[in-house]
C-alpha cells in the first residue's frame, strides 16, 4: 500500500472532524483549549477568523460540527462545541484592538455588497483589510439580514448583532440603509469593480389552498411575520395558533407566538416526527415551552365564519414506512384564531435582468461556480442563501470567505480558480518524558445540558434571551470531553523497533503491525479491530526497518490520548498539533 | 510509568469472550516498566491468551518472584490472586500453593536472573516435579533492575550495553528443561504475539508445567548492535520453527504428521494445538530429535522458537504427589483435621 502523505494539509484535516465538517473549517480544538485555558478572548479570535461571528454563531448555529465530533462515536454524544463558542463570546475582553484594520491608503477598487446578511459581511470582513472600499446596500433599516429579522431575539441578543457586525462595519463599510437594490443592471452601471449578491432566501412560502385569501389578516407567512416581530410591528397574536411547517423557522415561530399571547400553539406537520428538517435541540426547546407538535396532518382547507378565521382543517395521514406513501384516514377541524406558515423559504431575484447575461437555473437560483461563487457574469458573485437557497449561517459566512478570494483575484487579474493554496504545520507537543501541552487524559463526563430561563419569566419578555450559557463548572467538564482531534500522533517509520509497545497500550486498538495487503479493502480487514468504517481513512506507514511490515492506524477509533507516543521508546510515534492554515483573500498571496 | 491509567472508553464493538467479559477485563494496573520493554508485550500477550480462552479472571494466581520480569504479575488480571515471593522463590512457592489447591490456572512469570541464576535450583525441581502451572521466563540477557550486568543468559560474545563482551557459558532454559523430563517445552519472543499467544493458550491448558522461555528485549541495556538479545537481533536470527494455532475444541486425540505438515496435539483438557512444522519431518513429540534440533539450530547461531516439545501423557505434581483432588480449602474441617485418634492410628501404621 502507498504510505499516507501526511504533508498533505487535506490528511490531517479530515481527522479533525469538526473543523473538516465546518463549513468555514474553525478550528474547534484549538479554541476549546484556549476556553479551556481561561483565554476567552483568544479563543473568540481563533474563532473570528475562520467563522466572524462567533457569538451569533454561538447561539444560532446548526453545528454541522457536533453529528461529526468524534466524541459522539465513543460516547454517544458530542461535545457541546456551540455553547462553548458562546462561552468565549460571552466572556471575552475587549478585542477591538485585536481586529483586522481597513488602511488608510486604499487599493482603488470598488466592490458592492448586495444585502447586509453574514455572506457580505464575511466579504467586507475580508476585503476591507486589503484596501478595497466596500459599499453594501440593504433594503432595511438596520444591517444583519436574516440574522435580524428571522431570528428571534430572545435565541439572539439584538446587542451580539449589534457588536459583530460593528466589528466589519466600523472598519469604513459604507453601508446604505432601507436602499433596496431595484435593478442589477444600474448598480453595475455604476462602475463597481466587482458586485457580491449576498441578498438572501427572504420570501416565505405561501400555502394556496381553499380559503388562503378569506381572512388574511390571521393568516401569516412565517418570515414576514418574524420580521414584524422583529422590528416592533407585531405584538400580539390570537390565543390559539397553529404553525404549519417543521423547519426551525416554525419553530421560531411558535416560540414567538408563545410570548405574544398564544396560549394553545400547535406545530402542524404532515410527516411523521423523524422527518422534521428541525435541528433536533431546536424541536426540543419549542416543546419545552408546551408547543404540541402534532403530526401526520396535512392542510386542506381554512375556514372562516362571516370573514374570520375560525380553524383549518387537515386530513389525518397514514405512512409507510419510509414516510414515502401515505393514506388519508380521516379529516379533522381544528380551532384556531390565526395561522402561521412556516413550510420553507425562497429565492426572489425581480431585481435582475434576465439579458445581463446573469444564467438563472431551472429552480429560479443562480448559476453559480461552488467553489469560487462566480457567476456567469464576470465581476458578479453571489453568495449565502442567494446563491443555492436556504442553509444557514455558518455556509453563509464560508461562501464569503471564498467570495472574497474571487473578487481579490477578479480585482487583480487573475482567475477566479486561482485559489490560495492552505498551508500547515506539526508542532511537537512534548513538554517531557511523559507530558504533553494538552491535556491528554480521557474525561468521562457527560455532555453538559444548558440551563434556562424559566418559563414563566421568559413569557413575560418578549426579547429575554432563553439560554443562559454554560456556568465556569459546566464549561470546565464540557471543555475536558474535547479529544483534541488536531493533536495528532505522529509516526515516523525509520525509528521503530517494532516492539509492539504502542499496540499494547491503546485504549481502542486502533494499531496493528501488520505485513503489506493488496488493496485497503484487505488491510481493513486485517487490523486489530476491522477498520469497518470506509468514512474514516487508514494512516499508512513506509515500510518498518525490521521486518518490512507497516504500522496502520485507524483513525476511526484513535482518542488522541498520547499513550502511543507516551509508551514509545524511540519516539517513532510523538504528539504533533496539526494547525490548519487555509487560504483567504490576500493571505495565500503573501505566502 | 505512563501520565495517565489507560482510559476506560466504551465503545460499542468491543468483542466480549464466552463468559461476557471484554479484553479489559483482563487487564492489571499500568506497568512501570521502562517504554518498549519486552515485558509489557508479554503482558498484552497474556492478557489476549486469558481473554480468548475466557478463563474467569479470578480462576488466575499469578506467581513471581523478584526483578523486572517479577514486576508483570502486577500488570494483567487485576482480579487473580497472587504471591509476589523472594528472589527465586517463586517456583516453591508455586509448588505449595498448586498442592493447595488445584482449582486454579498457575500463572509464574521469572525472568533470566530469577530462574537461571538465584532461583535456577527452585526451577529445577519445579520441572521434576511437574507442577501444574505456566512457566514464563522473561528472558533479556541482563539484570535490567541493576542496569545492565550480564545474567546467566547471556551468550558468549553479546556485547553490554557500553561494549565488553561476554565470556560465560549461557544456562539455556530449554535445553535445561529438556534434559531434564519437563513435558511441555516452548521458547518465543515478545515481538511475536502471532506465536507467543497461541503458545500461552495451549501452556495454560496443558497437564503440568509448561515452560516458556520468551525472549523479550531490555530496551534500556540490552537493545544494542552487539546485543543478541535485541529485537533486531532476535528478528534476524530467528528460526520460527513452528507456527502454533491453538484450537479451544471439544475431545480431540493426537493425531500422526499429516501430509500437510500439520501436527494436532490434544492438550489434557481438550483442547487442541496444531502445529504447522517448517521441517517437514520435525517432531515436537520426540525429546531426542527436539534437543538434537535445539542444538544444532544453536551451533548455526539460530535461536528456534516454537512449541519445542510437548508431552501429555507425563505424571503431574497431583498425580505423582496424590494431591487432593478438591482445594484445600473447600475440605469440610473434620476431614482436613481429622483429629489426635487418627493421627494416633496412622502412625501406628509405620510400627
Amino acid at each position: 500500500m502507498q504510505a499516507t502523505d501526511i504533508g498533505d494539509p487535506e490528511y490531517f484535516h479530515r481527522v479533525v472532524e469538526c473543523q473538516w465538517a465546518c463549513p468555514a473549517h474553525t478550528n474547534v480544538p484549538e479554541y476549546i483549549r484556549l476556553i479551556a485555558q481561561g483565554r476567552y478572548s483568544d479563543a473568540y479570535m481563533v474563532n473570528r477568523e475562520s467563522n466572524v461571528f462567533p457569538g451569533i454563531l454561538g447561539r444560532t448555529c446548526d453545528r454541522p460540527c457536533e453529528p461529526a465530533c468524534r466524541r459522539e462515536r465513543v460516547d454517544g454524544s458530542p461535545v457541546a462545541i456551540c455553547r462553548l463558542k458562546r462561552v468565549a463570546s460571552d466572556l471575552r475582553d475587549d478585542i477591538t484592538d485585536q481586529l483586522p484594520k481597513a488602511p488608510e491608503e486604499k487599493n482603488g477598487k470598488r466592490v458592492a455588497c448586495i444585502g447586509t446578511g453574514p455572506a457580505s459581511l464575511a466579504v467586507a470582513n475580508d476585503l476591507m483589510p486589503l484596501g478595497y472600499h466596500v459599499t453594501i446596500f440593504e433594503a432595511a433599516s438596520e444591517p444583519g439580514g436574516l440574522m435580524r429579522t428571522s431570528i428571534p431575539s430572545f435565541r439572539l441578543p439584538a446587542q451580539v448583532l449589534e457588536d459583530e457586525i460593528g466589528y466589519i462595519v466600523d472598519m469604513g463599510v459604507e453601508v446604505h440603509y432601507d436602499s433596496p437594490v431595484t435593478s442589477l443592471g444600474t448598480l453595475l452601471g455604476d462602475g463597481y469593480d466587482a458586485v457580491f449578491i449576498g441578498s438572501g432566501a427572504p420570501r416565505g412560502k405561501d400555502l394556496e389552498i381553499e380559503g388562503r385569501h378569506d381572512d388574511p389578516a390571521h393568516v401569516h407567512i412565517g418570515l414576514d411575520w418574524l420580521k414584524s416581530v422583529a422590528f416592533g410591528h407585531i405584538s400580539s397574536i390570537g390565543e390559539r395558533v397553529l404553525v404549519i411547517g417543521v423547519g426551525n423557522t416554525a419553530m421560531d415561530c411558535c416560540r414567538t407566538a408563545r410570548r405574544l399571547g398564544g396560549g394553545d400553539v400547535k406545530i402542524m406537520a404532515r410527516r411523521p416526527r423523524q422527518y422534521f428538517k428541525a435541528s433536533p435541540w431546536e424541536l426540543e426547546d419549542a416543546e419545552e415551552e408546551q408547543v404540541e407538535i402534532v403530526v401526520n396532518h396535512a392542510p386542506r382547507r381554512f375556514v372562516t365564519e362571516n370573514g374570520r378565521l375560525v380553524g383549518m382543517e387537515f386530513d389525518v395521514l397514514e405512512w409507510d414506512e419510509q414516510a414515502r406513501h401515505s393514506r388519508k384516514l380521516d379529516t379533522v377541524f381544528l380551532p384556531c384564531d390565526d395561522v402561521i406558515l412556516a413550510i420553507g423559504q425562497e429565492n426572489a431575484f425581480p431585481w435582475v435582468e434576465r439579458d445581463l447575461g446573469l444564467e438563472f437555473t431551472d429552480e429560479g437560483l443562480p448559476v453559480v461556480d461552488a467553489v469560487t461563487m462566480q457567476t456567469t457574469l464576470a465581476g458578479v458573485f453571489v453568495g449565502g442563501d442567494a446563491a443555492f437557497g436556504p442553509k444557514n449561517i455558518i455556509w453563509a459566512v464560508a461562501h464569503g470567505h471564498e467570495a472574497a478570494i474571487s473578487i481579490d483575484n477578479h480585482c487583480r487579474g487573475i482567475p477566479a480558480d486561482d485559489r490560495p493554496s492552505a498551508q500547515m504545520s506539526l508542532t511537537s507537543q512534548k513538554m517531557g518524558l511523559t507530558e504533553w501541552s494538552y491535556s491528554n487524559d480521557y474525561n468521562p463526563s457527560a455532555r453538559q445540558q444548558m440551563a434556562h430561563v424559566d418559563l414563566t419569566k421568559r413569557f413575560q419578555e418578549l426579547r429575554l434571551e432563553v439560554e443562559l450559557g454554560f456556568s465556569a463548572e459546566q464549561t470546565m467538564r464540557e471543555v475536558q470531553r474535547c479529544l483534541n482531534c488536531d493533536v495528532q500522533p505522529v509516526f515516523r517509520a525509520p525509528l521503530c523497533i517494532e516492539c509492539d509497545a504502542c499496540i499494547d497500550i491503546c485504549p481502542v486498538a486502533c494499531l496493528t503491525i501488520t505485513r503489506d495487503a493488496e488493496s485497503e479493502s484487505e488491510l481493513r480487514s486485517m487490523l486489530t479491530v476491522a477498520a469497518d468504517n470506509l468514512e474514516e481513512p487508514l494512516y499508512i506507514s513506509e515500510p518498518l526497518a525490521q521486518t518490512g511490515r507497516i504500522m496502520v492506524k485507524d483513525e476511526d477509533l484513535c482518542v488522541h490520548c498520547g499513550l502511543c507516543a507516551e509508551r514509545c521508546p524511540t519516539a517513532a510515534w510523538n504528539m504533533e498539533k496539526f494547525d490548519l492554515r487555509l487560504g483567504r483573500a490576500g493571505i495565500g498571496a503573501l505566502l | 510509568m505512563p501520565s495517565i491509567k489507560k482510559p476506560l472508553i466504551p465503545l460499542a464493538a468491543m468483542p466480549k469472550n464466552d463468559i461476557g467479559l471484554t479484553i479489559r477485563d483482563y487487564e492489571g494496573s499500568m506497568s512501570t516498566l521502562c517504554a518498549g520493554c519486552g515485558h509489557d508485550s508479554v503482558t498484552a500477550a497474556i492478557v489476549r491468551a486469558l481473554f480468548e480462552l475466557s478463563i474467569p479472571p479470578h480462576k488466575v494466581v499469578k506467581m513471581s518472584g523478584i526483578g523486572c520480569s517479577s514486576k508483570t504479575t502486577a500488570y494483567f488480571d487485576s482480579a487473580a490472586h497472587g504471591f509476589n515471593s523472594a528472589h527465586g522463590r517463586m517456583a516453591p512457592i508455586a509448588t505449595g500453593a498448586n498442592a493447595a489447591n488445584r482449582d486454579a490456572l498457575y500463572i509464574g512469570i521469572s525472568g533470566d536472573g530469577d530462574s537461571l541464576s538465584i532461583g535456577a535450583g527452585h526451577m529445577v525441581h519445579a520441572i521434576r516435579r511437574n507442577v501444574h502451572m505456566v512457566y514464563v521466563i522473561e528472558n533479556n540477557g541482563v539484570y535490567g533492575l541493576t542496569k545492565g550486568q550480564f545474567s546467566a543468559s547471556a551468550d558468549i560474545g553479546s556485547a553490554a550495553k557500553h561494549g565488553e563482551a561476554n565470556t560465560v557459558a549461557p544456562v539455556d532454559p530449554v535445553m535445561l528443561a529438556l534434559s531434564l523430563g519437563a513435558s511441555f517445552v516452548a521458547r518465543s519472543f515478545s515481538g511475536d504475539k502471532e506465536q507467543l499467544v497461541p503458545i500461552l493458550k495451549a501452556a495454560a491448558q496443558h497437564r503440568g508445567l509448561a515452560l516458556i522461555d520468551v525472549i523479550s528485549p531490555c530496551v534500556q541495556f540490552n537493545n544494542h548492535y552487539g546485543s543478541t538479545k535485541s529485537y533486531r537481533y532476535v528478528r534476524e536470527h530467528e528460526l520460527r520453527e513452528i507456527e502454533p494455532d491453538f484450537i479451544s475444541t471439544g475431545r480431540e486425540i493426537v493425531a500422526d504428521l499429516p501430509h500437510d505438515g500439520a501436527l494436532m496435539v490434544a492438550m489434557h483438557d481438550g483442547g487442541l494445538v496444531r502445529f504447522r512444522t517448517l521441517p517437514a519431518d520435525y517432531d515436537p513429540t520426540d525429546r531426542e530429535a527436539a534437543m538434537h534440533y535445539v542444538n544444532q539450530a544453536h551451533a548455526r547461531g539460530e535461536i528456534p522458537t516454537g512449541l519445542l516439545f510437548v508431552d501429555e501423557s507425563i505424571p503431574d505434581v497431583h498425580e505423582l504427589n496424590h494431591t487432593s483432588e478438591s482445594p484445600l480449602v473447600e475440605l469440610p474441617f473434620e476431614e482436613l483435621c481429622p483429629g489426635s485418634a487418627e493421627l494416633e492410628d496412622f502412625q501406628k501404621s509405620f510400627v
